[in-house]
C-alpha cells in the first residue's frame, strides 16, 4: 500500500508513566521464580500507570510531545485516532478527549481503534490514507494502553503502560520532514491466540499458541510481503522494530528474517517497561526516531492478536535533527522511574 | 488361538499440530499404514485415546476415525486406559484377531493435547490418577511421580545426575528420529538446571505435551504374506493393573503391574529379558524409566544408574532402550503412545528404522503404562522375515 501523495512524519512523541514494578516483586507475591521472565523473556520491570493516569492522559501527554516536535497549529489536524484495548470508557471516544485537551479544531474526524496490540499502527495507516488522498492536512495516530494481566498469570509480569503519538503530513506541506513513508502492508487471519470478552477485567490467552501460529506467522509474513513489494533486503534497513510482547519474540523474529542484533537492539524497550500493547511497536519506533540520522531506513512491524501485523518502511529525512530535542525522548522516560511494591501496584491499578 | 502378525505401521510426527484435528491426524497415520501393504480389507478399528472428551469435546472416537477413512460400517471403537490406552488397544486388537472374530484389525492411537490451555490439559491428564483420593487433595501427575523419585534417591542413594543423564541419552536417541517432537540433543547441565515442575522433578525429567497419531495393522500370521513380504509376529502380550492410588501400595519402588504384565508376556513368548534386543519403554518421567527398567528385568533393583553408566541401555548394551527417544524426546501423545511404541518396534524388527536402527534386532518389547503404574501393557514382537 502506498498513498498517491507522498506522506511524511511531521512529529512524534511518547509518554511512559513514572512507576515501575520489577518482575522479582511480582514473583515474590506468587511464590514463583522471576528467572523465566528475566532470562528467557528478557523483562526486568514494567511501567505502571498511576492513580490518575489512563489511556486518555497517556495519549494527551504523547500528543503534546508530538506537537512540540511538529510545531504545527493543532487546529490544522484533520483526524485524531487512538488505538487501544484499554479505553477508559467502553462507549465514549478517547480521540475526542485528546482533541479537546490539545486544542484541536471541532472540524475533526476522531475515533478509537481496537485490534489487540496493533491498533496504534492501524491508526497510522488510516492517517496516512487520509493525508495521502489529500482529505486532511495533518493526521495524528496514537497507540496507547494501560495493559493488565490477570493476577499470577504470566502476562501480569509483562503488561505495561504507555503510548506514542505520530503526526503525519503530505511531503509537499511539511517543511521539516522527519521520515518519508515508502510503503505499508497488512497481513491478517482469524487466529484466536489472545482475547478479552465484554465485562471481563483480564484477557485470556492460548499460551504456546500465541507463538508460532500467531506472532511469528504474522510478523514474518507482513515483513516479507513489505520487503517483496518494495524490493528491499534486510541489509537495506538501519533499524527494525517489531511488536514487543517480551524480549524473546522480536529477537527471534529478527533472527529468522535475517536481521542483525544491531538493527533491532536500539528499538527494544520491553526489558525496561514491559509490553505497552497498542503502544509497544510505536514506542519502539519512537525510540528509534529519537536517535536516527537522515538517510536511515526504518522497518516498523506491529502485531495484534486475533491476529494481524502492519508493516511500514520509512526513510529518515533531514528535518529529524531539529526535532529530536524538542520533547522528552523515550529513554528519558525510561530513566525517569520510581520503583513500587505490589501493594501500591494493586492500589494504582484498582485491584484493591 | 491364532498367531498374530503386524503387517504395517504408520505415524505422524509428534508435535503441536495447530492445524490438524483428531480425525485428520488419525487419517494421516492410517493412510501411511494402509499404503504400505496390498489392499487389506480392514474388519475393525480399535483406537486408543485418553483426553478427547475433555480437550476436544469429542467421544465416540471409533466412529470418527472410521468415518474419516471411509470405512463405515465396520466395527470401530475407542479403548481408554489413560496413558496406557494405546497398549490396551493393541491387546484388544490382538485378541480380536487371535480369537478369529476378525481377520484384519487396525489398531491406532490418537491424541490432541494442544487444543486447550495448559491447566486444562494437566487436569485432564491428572485424571489418570485417583480423582477421589489423590486429585481432590491437589495431587498432580508430576507430584505423584516426584514422591517416587524422592523415595528412590533416598533408599538407593542414587545421584540426581543419573536421572538427568537418562534424559540426555533419550535426547541423543530422539535427535535421530524424524517423528520426534523434541529431536535435539541436550547435556547434563541443561537438564539439571531446567525449571522445577515438582521437586525433584525438573522440566527435562518430563515428557512433553504433544499431538500425534500412530497406527499398526494386525492380521493372522498365516495370512500375513497375502498383504506384505515383510512382517513381525506378536509372540507375547499381556496387561495388568494395580491400585490406582499410590498410597495403597506397600512399595513405591516397584510398579507391580509392570512386573506382572512383563512376566506374563515373557512366559507367553517363551523368552527372558536377556532375549530382548530393543525395547520402547514408558518413560513419562525419568523416575518412571528407572523403576520400569528394573521391573522389566533389564537391570538390578536400585542400580539403574550403574547400568546406565555401563552403557547397558545403549545399542550394543544389555538392551537398546528407546531408540525413538522415548516419551522424553519422541513425545507422549498419551493415548497414542502405546501404538507409537508398537510401530517403532515393528520398524526396528523390519530393519526400516533408518538412523534409529539397532543392528540385527530380532526381538523387541513395548511397555506402555496408564497412571502411576496402575494399568500396564507389555508386548513382545519377533521378526518373521
Amino acid at each position: 500500500m502506498k498513498p498517491i501523495i507522498d506522506v511524511v512524519i511531521s512529529g512524534w512523541g511518547s509518554y511512559i508513566p513514572i512507576y515501575r514494578i520489577p518482575v522479582e516483586e511480582i514473583a515474590r507475591i506468587w511464590g514463583s521464580s522471576s528467572d523465566h521472565f528475566k532470562k528467557d523473556l528478557l523483562i526486568d520491570e514494567k511501567s505502571v500507570a498511576g492513580l490518575d493516569e489512563d489511556v486518555a492522559t497517556i495519549s494527551v501527554e504523547a500528543a503534546k510531545n508530538a506537537l512540540s516536535r511538529a510545531k504545527i497549529n493543532p487546529k490544522e489536524i484533520g483526524a485524531i485516532f487512538v488505538g487501544t484495548e484499554t479505553k477508559p470508557y467502553a462507549v465514549k471516544p478517547t480521540g475526542t478527549i485528546v482533541a479537546e485537551a490539545i486544542g484541536a479544531s471541532e472540524k475533526l474526524l476522531a475515533a478509537d481503534f481496537e485490534f489487540a496490540c496493533k491498533a496504534g499502527t492501524e491508526c497510522l495507516q488510516c492517517c496516512i490514507g487520509l493525508v495521502g488522498s489529500n482529505m486532511i492536512k495533518y493526521g495524528m495516530a496514537i497507540g496507547a494502553d494501560v495493559a493488565e494481566g490477570a493476577p499470577s498469570d504470566p502476562l501480569e509480569y509483562s503488561a505495561g503502560s504507555g503510548g506514542t503519538a505520530i503526526i503525519v503530513a503530505s511531503k509537499n506541506q511539511e517543511k521539516e520532514p522527519v521520515a518519508l513513508l515508502e510503503g505499508s502492508v497488512s497481513f491478517v487471519t482469524d487466529t484466536p491466540d489472545f482475547w478479552r470478552r465484554p465485562k471481563k477485567d483480564y484477557p485470556n490467552h492460548a499460551e504456546a499458541f500465541t507463538g508460532e501460529p500467531a506472532y511469528f506467522r504474522h510478523v514474518i509474513s507482513a515483513t516479507k510481503l513489505l520487503m517483496e513489494e518494495l524490493s528491499l533486503r534486510t541489509s537495506d534497513f538501519k533499524y527494525v522494530v517489531f511488536h514487543q510482547p517480551n524480549g524473546k519474540f522480536p529477537i527471534r523474529a529478527a533472527r529468522i528474517l535475517g536481521f542483525k542484533k544491531e538493527q533491532i537492539e536500539p528499538g527494544l524497550i520491553v526489558p525496561y517497561i514491559g509490553n505497552l500493547y497498542s503502544g509497544s511497536s510505536l514506542t519502539g519506533f519512537s525510540a528509534i526516531l529519537d536517535i536516527a540520522k537522515p538517510g536511515d531506513r526504518i522497518l516498523l512491524v506491529s502485531y495484534g492478536s486475533g491476529a494481524g501485523s502492519d508493516a511500514f518502511s520509512f526513510i529518515v529525512k533531514d528535518g529529524i535533527l531539529a526535532k529530536q530535542n524538542r520533547a522528552p525522548k523515550v529513554m528519558d522516560y525510561i530513566k525517569r522511574k520510581k520503583i513500587i511494591d505490589y501493594a501500591l501496584y494493586c492500589k494504582f491499578r484498582g485491584k484493591i | 488361538m491364532r498367531r498374530v502378525a503386524v503387517i504395517s505401521y504408520g505415524m505422524t510426527k509428534v508435535d503441536k499440530h495447530w492445524n490438524k484435528s483428531l480425525r485428520s491426524l488419525f487419517g494421516e497415520a492410517a493412510l501411511n499404514a494402509i499404503n504400505k501393504v496390498k489392499n487389506p480389507k480392514i474388519d475393525a478399528i480399535i483406537v486408543g485415546n485418553m483426553c478427547a472428551s475433555d480437550l476436544s469435546d469429542q467421544n465416540n472416537i471409533g466412529a470418527i476415525v472410521a468415518d474419516e477413512l471411509g470405512l463405515t460400517p465396520i466395527t470401530a471403537y475407542r479403548v481408554e486406559a489413560a496413558c496406557g490406552s494405546g497398549g490396551a488397544a493393541l491387546l484388544t486388537g490382538f485378541s480380536l484377531v487371535s480369537s478369529g472374530v476378525y481377520n484384519v484389525v487396525m489398531v491406532g492411537g490418537v491424541e490432541k493435547l494442544t487444543d486447550n490451555i495448559g491447566k486444562m490439559t494437566s487436569f485432564s491428564l491428572g485424571k489418570a490418577a485417583d480423582a477421589e483420593y489423590e486429585l481432590f487433595y491437589g495431587a498432580t501427575f508430576a507430584s505423584l511421580n516426584a514422591l517416587l523419585m524422592n523415595r528412590y534417591m533416598y533408599v538407593y542413594k542414587t545421584p540426581r545426575e543419573a536421572f538427568a543423564d537418562f534424559a540426555v541419552l533419550m535426547h541423543k536417541n530422539g535427535a535421530k528420529n524424524p517423528y520426534a517432537q523434541l529431536p535435539f540433543e541436550i547435556n547434563r547441565e541443561i537438564a539439571l538446571n531446567s525449571e522445577y515442575i515438582a521437586d525433584p522433578i525438573r522440566l527435562y525429567d518430563c515428557a512433553p505435551i504433544g499431538d500425534g497419531a500412530a497406527v499398526i495393522i494386525l492380521c493372522s500370521l498365516e495370512e500375513a504374506s497375502k498383504y506384505t513380504d515383510s512382517f513381525v509376529e506378536i509372540i507375547g502380550i499381556s496387561g495388568a493393573s494395580d491400585t490406582i492410588n499410590i498410597a495403597s501400595r506397600d512399595d513405591l519402588l516397584s510398579l507391580k503391574a509392570t512386573v506382572t504384565a512383563a512376566n506374563n508376556a515373557y512366559k507367553m513368548a517363551k523368552v527372558t529379558p536377556k532375549d530382548i534386543d530393543v525395547a520402547e519403554i514408558h518413560d513419562t518421567f525419568t523416575i518412571t524409566a528407572a523403576i520400569s527398567l528394573e521391573d522389566l528385568g533389564f537391570c538390578e533393583r536400585g542400580k539403574f544408574d550403574k547400568f546406565l553408566y555401563e552403557g547397558a541401555f545403549e545399542p550394543g548394551g544389555i538392551v537398546a532402550i528407546n531408540p525413538s527417544g522415548g516419551l522424553k524426546s519422541r513425545g507422549h501423545p498419551v493415548g497414542a503412545t502405546g501404538v507409537y511404541q508398537a510401530a517403532e518396534i515393528t520398524m526396528q524388527l523390519l530393519g526400516e528404522a533408518g538412523k534409529m536402527q539397532i543392528p540385527n534386532a530380532e526381538i523387541g518389547l513395548t511397555h506402555n503404562m496408564g497412571g502411576v503404574g496402575s494399568s500396564v501393557y507389555v508386548s513382545i514382537m519377533k521378526r518373521v522375515k
